[in-house]
């Protein structure tokens, strides 16, 4: 059984890489490489897989989901500049790709436990796009 | 490997009817689909693409190469059109929403490689919502 829970949170963020000529961060990024960066209100779907425990009747108590989601992510991200406030995007481009990956990376110690996993992390960056990830798997046909 | 999904909307009119069924036989099967100046919906399209990483931009999609291609291959062909009399995508194929996400699908995966010139990302699916109701998936391996 797969059990979801959704949040939200506001930042800023702006996508450029430095090994490239401002053209160049112009070319790939579009407006998103403007220097003084922009928001979004992101939305993420987190899901974890598991069987109901045998005495109460829960995957995982979504209390705790909601907490573990608040202190790894909502309070990290809300209302921060990514590349400025919150490592490693000083360093890695706060893409919804990477802000799927940091997110996964932060949650799966807190959520995996036996009989229990982290299955997918789903960045809403806009209504109109999104990023499912599922933890590293290899890119094959 | 990342997925990435991407959202965009068409308004576009059709008419269900089979050139193989009498016209009782389509009022039967279609009923007020079949109604004869046709009709509209407001489309939903969603368009998911998988693949890793590109290290330069940190993101699996150019989002920039395919909006410029669902555009030119999907949406600017059938925006505000009647998909029978308008398009040329269906002949004889009665337009409804499977075969309009089986066409949609296969535009897509003919033109991907002119959009997108490596080995990935590569087209995973498409999913049409012809009302919020009525919903449509396509994956790329189940088209030609």
């Amino acid at each position: 059984m797969i059990i979801t829970r959704k949040i939200e949170f506001s930042a800023s963020h702006m996508c450029r890489n430095p090994a490239l000529s401002d053209a160049e961060n112009r070319e790939l990024f579009g407006l998103a490489a403007n220097p003084h960066g922009h928001g979004h209100n992101y939305v993420l779907e987190v899901s974890v897989e598991g069987a109901p425990d045998a005495v109460t009747g829960m995957v995982l108590d979504l209390k705790e989901l909601k907490d573990v989601l608040n202190r790894e992510v909502v309070e990290p991200y809300d209302h921060r500049f990514l590349n400025y406030e919150v490592p490693p995007f000083d360093r890695v481009i706060p893409t919804a790709e990477n802000i799927a990956r940091d997110i996964w990376v932060r949650l799966e110690p807190e959520l995996n436990r036996p009989g229990r996993q982290l299955r997918m992390v789903r960045l809403y960056e806009t209504p109109d796009l999104y990023v499912d990830y599922h933890g590293e798997e290899t890119c094959s046909t | 490997m990342f997925h990435v999904t991407r959202r965009y909307q068409f308004a576009a009119s059709h008419r269900l009817h089979s050139p193989a069924l009498s016209d009782e036989e389509n009022r039967r099967v279609y009923g007020k689909c079949n109604h004869p100046y046709g009709h509209g919906h407001n489309y939903v399209l969603e368009v998911s693409a998988r693949g890793p990483l590109d290290p330069l931009a940190g993101s699996a999609v150019n989002t920039r190469l395919l909006d410029r291609l669902v555009s030119r291959q999907v949406l600017e062909p059938l925006e505000h059109r009647n998909l029978n009399a308008d398009v040329d995508w269906f002949g004889p194929v009665v337009p409804t929403s499977e075969n309009l996400g089986i066409e949609i699908c296969r535009r897509l995966k003919h033109n991907w490689n002119a959009a997108f010139s490596g080995e990935w990302p590569r087209l995973e699916k498409v999913r049409i919502e012809e009302t919020p109701r009525n919903i449509f998936e396509i994956r790329a391996d189940e088209v030609e």
